[in-house]
């Protein structure tokens, strides 16, 4: 009897650590923090997961103490009217006991919680700091770079680099709906919500590429709307810095120059911009440097030359709804545009 | 202390509240049914059909060549969904229509709220304003607009003087409301001018 319960209690035991360690990598992972917002958030989750646990654990083994206590004899039959002083006292002892420990487990939750949610607040952001407006769209996210020199401000779309080890502020606007910014390994949830700026800062201390995601239902594609915050080493991120504040490289070879053309004189420039060029509507993304990104589509796809075409030829049968139209463009137009778009680096 | 009751009497009292209860599925289920024929007003397609780039007759003014008015009977199909008048809305301050004619009131355009229409105020005739352009800044935006928005834009500029049904015309804007929701505008006579853009 005993050897078969703790063969499954092995078991158990085993499962529940192989789960937690498929849990533990990941670029989109609450508990895989990289940086102090997300290591605060982790620690009060693990805080009360091991609690928690303990407390399950302490239930299941006093239920089961109940059940296999001893077997139920003919005088237990009797109706007790008249308890005992003893055993009345005992039991008390127990209810009251075992309630001030749950209050006082749950006051650490409390003094735990509210003490990880101080520490998510930055006493001065501003200071070394760097500034990015957020915006969310149906269902993209537009990222514009602030800066105190009007030169060096700069907007792109849903990929963002940061400096590894600076603290970033971000201003969150909704432009139609409400969203939610969550890069899961760096910070918290915020929503970006019509007619109000919300702030939130987030850090990281590793170098790497984090997956964020919308985190409150926005319509059709919400599933399909996330982004990517790339951390790098601060003269990477400058050198990236600066590329992006530069205008639009100009078409060069003769495919360029065509596709440039097409993409003046179809659907595409009612919508997008690219500065340095006479396109300049902000309705869709800023494709200014669109072919140093790593992802389209609010990082739906990998951007290669057959995607890029695809995307352009039929968005809707990637994101069914989504506001860019299905564009009837010959072969060879759209061989040129995709080389004019990827020649924007 | 109990009380005899006869057997008819007693399938009288069975029967009463059945008929009651079969009236009100009967109602029920006809109101069901009511809602699903409202099931169109947000019919929408999101594979559209290839762009194509059509070209319809225009109204200059009453006096036409040939005998009668050539009339094209052509319906909007965007005339039809509250989706499509949205969308159009959507696409009419995306697009900057409305920096020329702003909330339908005008500036440096014409005015699209009020009753008269320069150019025709049939659907195929603002098709084509807004595919070929017109004379003293209306650029063309053929090719440049899929045929599909251009639809949707024409029934959202229809609903700006209450051309389209109730049903179909948008309602209030999320933000202030300069004026009416379009649902609101009452029904205007289109009237045939002349008089050039202020």
């Amino acid at each position: 009897m005993m050897g078969r319960i703790s063969t499954t209690a092995r078991l158990i035991a085993t499962l529940v650590l192989a789960l937690c360690f498929a849990a533990c990598g990941g670029i989109q992972n609450a508990i895989n923090p990289a940086g102090p917002n997300a290591e605060n958030i982790s620690r009060l989750w693990w805080l009360m997961f091991y609690v928690c646990s303990i407390v399950f654990a302490l239930v299941m083994i006093a239920l089961l103490l109940a059940l296999r206590k001893r077997t139920v004899e003919a005088a237990d039959r009797v109706p007790v009217l008249e308890p005992p002083e003893e055993s009345e006292r005992r039991r008390r002892n127990v209810v009251i006991s075992l309630t001030t420990i749950t209050v006082i487990v749950l006051f650490v939750f409390l003094i735990a919680s509210y003490s990880s949610g101080r520490s998510l607040r930055l006493n001065d952001p501003t200071k070394n700091g760097l500034s990015i407006d957020l915006t969310g769209h149906q269902w993209w996210w537009e990222v514009r770079y602030n800066d105190v020199d009007a030169s060096n401000i700069f907007t792109t779309a849903n990929e963002i680099h940061i400096p590894v080890g600076v603290p970033v502020m971000f201003s969150l606007r909704g432009a139609d709906v409400i969203h939610s910014f969550w890069v899961p390994n760096l910070a918290g949830k915020k929503d970006l919500i019509p007619g109000k700026i919300n702030t939130i800062w987030l850090q990281a201390d590793k170098p790497g590429v984090y997956r964020g995601q919308c985190a409150e239902y926005c319509g059709l594609q919400h599933a399909k709307m996330a982004l990517w915050v790339v951390a790098e080493p601060q003269e990477q991120f400058n050198a990236w810095r600066q590329n992006q504040t530069q205008q639009a490289v100009s078409a060069t070879s003769d495919a360029q120059k065509r596709g440039q053309q097409v993409f003046f004189s179809t659907t595409c420039v009612m919508c997008h911009a690219i500065n340095g060029t006479p396109a300049g509507s902000n309705v869709g993304p800023n494709l200014t440097h669109v072919g140093s990104r790593h992802m389209i589509g609010a990082a739906t796809l990998v951007n290669t030359r057959e995607h890029l075409a695809q995307w352009i030829k039929d968005p809707q049968t990637f994101k069914p709804g989504n506001r860019m139209p299905q564009n009837n463009m010959s072969d060879a137009d759209l061989q040129a545009l995709v080389e004019y778009l990827q020649s924007l680096q | 202390m109990f009380k005899t009751i006869s057997r008819a009497a007693a399938q009288r009292r069975y029967e009463k509240p059945a008929g009651a209860a079969s009236l009100r599925r009967c109602v029920s289920i006809f109101l069901c049914l009511l809602c699903l024929s409202a099931c169109k007003r947000e019919q929408r397609q999101f594979s559209t059909p290839p762009a194509t780039f059509k070209s319809y007759d225009v109204t200059m003014s009453d006096i036409r060549p040939g005998v009668g008015g050539l009339q094209m009977p052509v319906q909007n199909p965007a005339d039809q969904h509250a989706f499509d008048a949205n969308e159009g809305k959507r696409l009419y301050s995306q697009y900057n229509c409305s920096g020329c004619h702003f909330n339908g009131g005008g500036g440096i355009g014409p005015p699209l709220m009020d009753a008269k229409w320069i150019y025709g105020d049939r659907p195929e005739n603002i098709y084509s304003t807004i595919v070929e352009g017109r004379p003293n800044g209306m650029p063309s935006f053929r090719q440049k607009i899929p045929d599909n928005q251009v639809q949707q834009l024409v029934a959202y500029v229809r609903a700006m003087s209450g051309q389209l049904r109730k049903d179909v015309a948008p309602t209030r804007n999320d933000t202030m409301n300069a004026r009416r929701s379009e649902q609101r505008t009452e029904r205007k006579t289109p009237l045939q001018t002349t008089e050039p853009p202020q």
